[in-house]
């Protein structure tokens, strides 16, 4: 059974099917999961969180409130979870923090971009699924 | 000293590698910037050069890039052009010294009074003259020109897809000169443009009449240069906190900016500030101590100095091409993308600071437009009075219920939402919604009471709250002594 979960969200209304997803899947023993959330911020995304929060303390809070609608979204539904927000390139970040913590399985999402876009853009949840050593759910 | 030991050496290889990524990538823009100010490339290398390793030392922001800059070069373009180099290097000094003084004067904490519409008024304005400043590279050139360029473009956008090891911009210079030299395209290069010196910088003062006139010259540079510098620095600053998650000094950094210019001037360089673009790669590229912008200043001169006979044949094109992508990636487009959620003000506010800046071409005037007309947008929207009232059961007396702030821009509103002519006893006027903000409020209550008064009304106040009381009774009763 995947107890420790780590999902990776972006705050989107798209990564809300994520949780979803995972809420699902655990529901059957859920007071025994504990869920991680993850958000990671790029270094892009900083330059225009500060234009359009100011500061960083604001761009800070802003994130904070954004994880925090999901987290008591889980909590409501009975679930451990514990919101982390991290710095950095999104792939190789999410990566790390799930082979340095040992979950049972990592979730992700994959928008619907075209080919043309997750050729030009990459994609995270490509590189999530060959890199990560726990199994990785991709939420469509 | 532990947390300066820490700044310098907790991540000397990531500092390292991304002072390499950071230098290569500093070239072309140096080159650039010094190419719009109408200087020759070495004053805005030699300004990348030592304003990187001087502000690694002194700079209150760890990790961030600061070199010779597009906001900077901007604004020195008509004093190159009227008074020549010197006088722009004893500007740079000035601008070092105000920038000095602003920062020992804690200044930055005003910066908060710049609101985030003009802020972005101003990269956005940034972003657009960079690239208008790129236009006159394609006046009377022929097809090749727009090829070269095409192909910079190409290779800048398209090869991350295949790595990120080395910059992109960098490889498509490589390219697009290698293309230019072999296939003698006769296109028009750095060269073409002045000299480029393989030394380095020697101090020196600039050759200018120490007076009274070149100080009303060079003043009004120097202040919006020091504006402008800080401006950048400081939002930089910021955004280099929120993407490593730490925090930073920012008067020791408006000092350091200052500290940098006037060792810059004294050495042949033009005024500089922090460089968002080049900060955040920087951090991607896993830099975040004194010592990545340190690498940075010096591998930049090291490159100079070795391969400076190349870089003179670096064509006007991969430059250009260079400086569009440096554009594109200025332009804060979530500007745009927000724009239907954001207040229509705050977008009148950033489009008018834009306008402003392609108008006059100076940055500094476009922040200072900017800022007024928040001022003005805010004072219109905090002055919107509400007033309510009611007659009690017998009509002898009215309750007039107050919403909104009171002050200078709101009280001429405020005034004509009583009715004096009224038939009454007395009338209350209740100010628990209500703030007095300063002697025209008091003076309109006065006003309305001797109104009042004349027609034979009794007039009593209600729900002040401590600090309107207190300005109420220092300074009410003035008027009503007539």
């Amino acid at each position: 059974m995947f107890k420790r979960i780590l999902i990776a969200t972006d705050g989107s209304e798209h990564s809300k099917r994520s949780l979803d997803k995972t809420i699902e899947m655990v529901s059957v023993y859920k007071e025994e999961v504990s869920i991680d959330l993850l958000y990671v911020v790029a270094g892009e995304m900083s330059k225009s969180d500060i234009l359009r929060y100011g500061d960083s303390d604001t761009a800070s809070l802003k994130r904070k409130k954004l994880m925090n609608d999901n987290e008591e979204y889980l909590k409501s539904e009975g679930i451990t979870v514990e919101s982390i927000v991290l710095h950095g390139d999104p792939a190789p970040t999410i990566i790390e923090h799930a082979n340095d913590n040992n979950y049972d399985c990592v979730v992700v999402g994959s928008r619907g971009k075209n080919q043309l876009q997750t050729m030009v853009l990459g994609s995270v949840s490509h590189k999530a699924v060959k890199y990560v050593n726990a199994p990785v759910l991709v939420v469509k | 000293m532990h947390t300066y030991k820490q700044e310098w050496f907790g991540n000397i290889r990531g500092d390292i590698l991304a002072g390499l990524v950071v230098a290569l990538a500093l070239i072309p823009e140096a080159i650039a910037f010094s190419i719009i100010a109408g200087v020759d490339p070495m004053v805005g290398l030699y300004a990348s050069f030592s304003i990187a390793v001087v502000i690694s030392f002194v700079g209150g922001r760890p990790g961030m890039i600061s070199a010779a800059t597009g906001a900077m070069a901007l604004l020195m373009i008509t004093l190159v052009a009227d008074y020549g180099l010197e006088y722009l290097l004893a500007t740079t000094i000035l601008t070092g010294i105000l920038q000095v003084i602003f920062g020992l004067c804690n200044l930055a904490r005003f910066m908060k009074f710049i609101p985030r519409s003009v802020m972005v008024g101003f990269v956005n304005a940034l972003a657009i003259l960079i690239f208008t400043s790129q236009l006159e590279h394609f006046v009377d050139e022929a097809w090749i020109m727009y090829v070269l360029v095409g192909i910079t473009l190409a290779i800048i956008y398209l090869l991350p897809l295949i790595t990120k090891v080395i910059p992109s911009t960098l490889i498509a210079i490589i390219v697009v000169t290698a293309m230019a030299i072999y296939m003698n395209t006769g296109v028009r290069t750095v060269g073409d443009m002045g000299e480029l010196s393989q030394t380095l910088p020697s101090f020196l003062l600039p050759n200018i009449p120490l007076n009274f006139e070149t100080l009303m010259i060079i003043f009004p540079y120097a202040l919006a240069l020091t504006i402008v510098g800080l401006l950048e620095s400081l939002l930089t600053a910021s955004i280099v906190d929120d993407a490593t998650d730490t925090e930073s000094d920012k008067n020791k950094e408006s000092r350091g900016q200052g500290i940098a210019n006037i060792v810059t001037g004294f050495f042949g360089g033009m005024a500089g500030c922090a460089m968002i673009g080049q900060s955040v790669i920087n951090v991607k590229s896993g830099g975040y101590g004194r010592l990545s912008t340190f690498v940075a200043g010096v591998f930049l001169m090291f490159l100079i100095i070795v391969l400076g006979d190349i870089v003179v044949q670096i064509p006007m094109a991969a430059l250009a091409g260079v400086m569009i992508m440096v554009a594109i990636s200025t332009f804060d487009w979530g500007s745009i993308r927000h724009m239907p959620k954001i207040p229509v003000t705050d977008t009148i506010v950033m489009v008018i600071t834009v306008g402003t800046v392609l108008i006059t071409h100076n940055l500094a005037y476009g922040v200072l437009t900017g800022v007024v007309l928040s001022a003005i947008f805010f004072a219109a929207k905090i002055s919107k009075v509400d007033i309510y009232s009611a007659t009690s059961s017998d009509e002898k007396t009215r309750v007039y219920f107050v919403y909104g702030q009171l002050f200078f821009a709101s009280v001429t509103d405020f005034v004509t939402h009583f009715e004096f002519k009224e038939d009454l006893e007395e009338v209350v006027i209740d100010l628990t919604h209500s703030h007095l903000w300063d002697d025209s409020a008091v003076g309109a209550l006065d006003k309305v009471k001797l109104k009042f008064e004349q027609n034979g009304t009794k007039v009593n106040y209600k729900g002040l709250n401590r600090e309107s009381a207190d300005l109420f009774d220092k300074i009410g009763g003035i008027g009503s002594g007539h």
